[in-house]
């Protein structure tokens, strides 16, 4: 049981860094959303499972965390790309493909 | 008072679901099932469904079926099998070097009249491989897609990105 926990809280620590990184490389600011909201949703979602296998007595709680985390993240995200969208940001495209638009 | 045609009033029904859906956020929250818990928490479910009121009529949108609940966690199955997959593309794509992305915004047309069936759909395809949404105006969503090579259009984006959530949300939501 220890250890499936400590792999659940591992993967989500990982997923977590990787949205880290998906910031850090993504050109514009939609992918930067994109990289951010997946992967540290389903990241914080195993850290959740993780301590949840670790203390079975706080489950319900965590189910009302994952809740709330599973409604809030894409909307917050989607309400971020639509005020950047009518900011007038421009989605990025590869180099060279400009002219075939 | 709103712009949708969503029904002005609440139906009995949608009280009744509001009020069960705060008792359970009580319960999850508090953790247990002791009297006095459960008393304090269906007075303040009972409070919290006389002030949200009219704004209940939202849950409207619900299809009120016995197989509703079979039709909810297979939307639920589906969901996480996407949302895990879609961790597993975007990471490919972070750590690659080479950084494959074609981005572009893309129109996608739903058949969900509820607002609350719109929500959920966009919700989920912000969460799923490499869709984000950007902007909902009545039928239509636009998605910032990370990988738009199978077509930008509008009949095959949405089969491409919309239609695998809204046939099986279709089943609990209007």
């Amino acid at each position: 049981m220890r250890l499936v926990a400590d792999l659940f809280l591992l993967a989500g620590a990982l997923l977590c860094l990787l949205a880290a990184l998906g910031i850090l490389r993504m050109p514009d600011v939609y992918n930067r959303i994109q990289a951010g909201t997946k992967a540290s949703t389903l990241g914080v979602l195993c850290i959740l499972a993780g301590i949840g296998l670790l203390q079975p007595a706080w489950w319900p709680k965590l189910v009302a965390i994952a809740g709330f985390i599973l409604f809030t993240s894409p909307v917050g995200s989607s309400t971020l790309a639509r005020a950047f969208y009518r900011a007038g940001v421009k989605v990025w495209q590869p180099p060279g493909k400009e002219a075939s638009r | 008072m709103l712009s949708t045609p969503a029904p002005a009033s609440a139906s009995p029904g949608a009280y009744v679901l509001g009020f069960c859906a705060s008792l359970l956020t009580w319960v999850l929250l508090t953790g247990s099932l002791a009297t006095d818990e459960v008393v304090l928490g269906i007075a303040v479910s009972l409070v919290v469904m006389f002030a949200a009121g009219q704004r209940l009529a939202l849950l409207s949108g619900l299809r009120m079926t016995p197989l509703a609940p079979l039709h909810l966690l297979r939307y639920l199955g589906y969901f996480f099998g996407q949302l895990a997959l879609s961790n597993f593309d975007v990471a490919r794509r972070v750590v690659s070097p080479t950084l494959p992305i074609h981005p572009e915004l893309v129109e996608v047309r739903t058949g969900l009249t509820s607002d609350l069936g719109r929500m959920l759909l966009a919700n989920s395809i912000t969460l799923t491989p490499g869709t984000l949404t950007v902007e909902a105006e009545d039928d239509r969503l636009l998605i910032h897609w990370i990988d738009s090579t199978p077509g930008s259009d509008l009949e095959s984006a949405t089969r491409a990105i919309a239609a695998g959530f809204e046939q099986r949300i279709s089943g609990f939501l209007k």
